[in-house]
């Protein structure tokens, strides 16, 4: 079932680099039309860099990054993004100098298809009653809904979503996998990267472990019980 | 007839209107440097040789095509501005990567080469232009020339449509939002180059603006920019470099308190302002609006 659909994103031999520093070695995997796939790793593993080399937020990668078939390593990230890619940074990157609606109606509409204001108020009501206070002023937990509820209207149907549930309180981690499950009925195809792996086990049909660069290992959804204690052992938990 | 201290209105109104004059360029060409430094990180030196060349693209439209003043007033900052936008594709886009001491030598550099080929070509006594509103009316307290009013009422208009521009609306909020993530803003699928090129091309025909409105007022000089820069980059130190409204309000303000110390302590006229900047900056080295960043 996992590999039913196409290959939406197929990211082959994936190198990147912060100014000199190596830090993807090689990265290949590939996540299905309609799935939901996430990167597991330790901190400092490359999760998040694989993601900005997606979006093509580095100056430098080599290898390939296919998006419905189209190669992107060699695109300025606004082209990326046109092609139907969203992305919701791990610091949710909300902006002090635009009020809620401001940050949540920025993101230009790439493709037909995207929710409307109204559908996305629908999933996200706190929004809706802040919609004029500063972005920043929001809680942890309001701005990361809003940094997840902006990138739905765009009719992007991939997300990449870096770990929406860091230093959240547990009522709102539930609230987000909600939404994850929500999205992915309504036909959004999501790569997450998680370091909690008890709470991508709710959302996610498939695992990659990131390790130094490098994917080390790929685990089924449903074989992860089985698998727990080698990936207790990838993760340091 | 009533007195001030012993000053008599007609001159404390006229100094006023003078500081009111002199704020709007202030004003403007502060707000263009705020614009241009918010979104590109460059501190524009070249902004006072593109306000001079609004002056001498004012003065050329109408001795080589005829155009009068208020086709200039549209042309001028159009064509400057389209001469910004070179500048930007062919040299500054190469320096957005390094430190912004980069994009400041460059510009530094284009308002020497800029400065110094007006020169060659016009020497540097300076062009008349006709004043295109003549006369004024005898408001009883002062004189009001008509051209200086307009020069006002306009420049408050320009100022503040551009802070609603940015401000209020959606338009405003890409620029507002790329100032603060410019690469965000660029991975939503938002064109931020072209964006860039635009704004800097807008900043510089804002500067051109103040070129139009100033060639009637003061001789047209290669060198009418580099002597005002210095003050407006003094205001603009004095209000920070991270707000549109601050950089207007300065600018005004910082025009009319020149205008009332040429009143009351004329020998203070021409340093009240880096007064100012260095108390500044000894208290709030940020500046009045600025932001720490
Ligand atoms: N801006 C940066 N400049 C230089 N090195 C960085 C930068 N961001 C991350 N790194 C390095 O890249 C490696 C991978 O980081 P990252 O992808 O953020 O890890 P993860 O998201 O898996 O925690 C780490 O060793 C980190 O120190
Ligand atoms: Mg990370």
């Amino acid at each position: 079932m996992a590999e039913a659909g196409a290959a939406l994103l197929k990211v082959k031999d994936l190198h990147a680099w912060y100014g000199e520093s190596h830090i993807l070695h090689g990265v290949d995997f590939e996540v299905h039309q309609g799935q939901v796939v996430t990167l597991l790793g330790r901190n400092g593993a490359g999760k998040t860099t694989t993601l900005r080399a997606i979006i093509g937020l580095l100056r430098r990668r080599e290898g390939s990054i296919l998006c419905e078939g189209a190669e992107t390593i060699r695109l300025p990230s606004n082209r990326i993004a046109r092609l139907g890619l969203a992305y919701c940074p791990e610091e949710r990157g909300i902006f002090a100098s635009l009020n809620v609606r401001e940050n949540l109606l920025l993101p230009p509409v790439v493709k037909p298809g995207g929710m409307t204001e109204e559908e996305v108020h629908r999933l996200f009501p706190q929004l809706q009653a802040r919609a004029a206070s500063q972005g920043t002023k929001l809680s942890g937990g309001e701005q990361q809904m809003l940094a997840i509820a902006r990138i739905l209207r765009t009719g992007a149907r991939l997300l990449l979503l870096d770990e929406p549930t860091e230093g959240l309180a547990p009522v709102i981690v539930r609230q987000i996998g909600t939404i994850i499950r929500t999205l992915k009925q309504r036909g959004f195809t999501i790569l997450l990267v998680e370091q909690n792996f008890h709470f991508a086990a709710t959302v996610s049909d498939c695992h990659y472990v990131v390790e130094h660069g490098h994917i080390i290992d790929r685990i089924d959804n449903r074989e992860l019980a089985a698998n727990r204690s080698k990936l207790e052992a990838y993760l340091g938990v | 007839m009533f007195e001030l201290l012993g000053v008599p209105p007609q001159a404390l109104f006229g100094q006023l209107l003078l500081g009111l004059i002199n704020g709007a360029f202030y004003a403007i060409l502060s707000l263009g440097l705020a614009v241009i430094f918010g979104l590109l990180n460059v501190i524009n030196f070249a902004h006072g040789a593109q306000y001079m060349m609004g002056a001498f693209a004012t003065w050329m439209l109408l001795q080589y095509f005829g155009v009068p003043y208020w086709g200039a007033l549209v042309a001028a900052p159009v064509l400057v501005g389209i001469f910004g936008m070179l500048l930007e594709r062919l040299f500054l886009s190469r320096l957005y990567h390094l430190d912004h001491l980069y994009g400041l030598l460059l510009t530094f550099g284009l308002a020497l080469i800029i400065e110094g080929l007006f020169r060659q070509q016009f020497g540097s006594s300076g062009l008349p232009y006709t004043n295109p509103i003549p006369g004024g009316a005898n408001l009883g307290f002062m004189f009001l020339p008509y051209y200086r009013a307009w020069v006002v009422a306009f420049s408050l208009f320009v100022c503040f449509g551009t802070w609603f521009l940015i401000e209020k609306t959606k338009l405003g909020s890409y620029l507002r939002a790329a100032t603060e993530k410019r690469d965000l803003v660029q991975a939503f699928g938002v064109n931020v180059p072209r964006m860039i090129t635009l704004t800097y091309g807008f900043g510089v025909g804002l500067a051109a603006l103040a070129g139009v409105l100033a060639a009637p007022i003061y001789t047209v000089n290669p060198l009418m920019g580099s002597n005002l820069i210095i003050v407006v980059f003094a205001v603009v130190v004095i209000g920070g470099m991270g707000s549109i409204l601050g950089a207007i309000l300065t600018g005004f303000g910082l025009g009319i308190v020149e205008g009332f110390t040429k009143v009351f302590y004329p020998e203070a006229s021409n340093t009240v302002i880096f007064i100012l900047m260095a108390i500044v900056l000894m208290i709030r080295p940020a500046g009045l609006f600025g932001t720490q960043r």
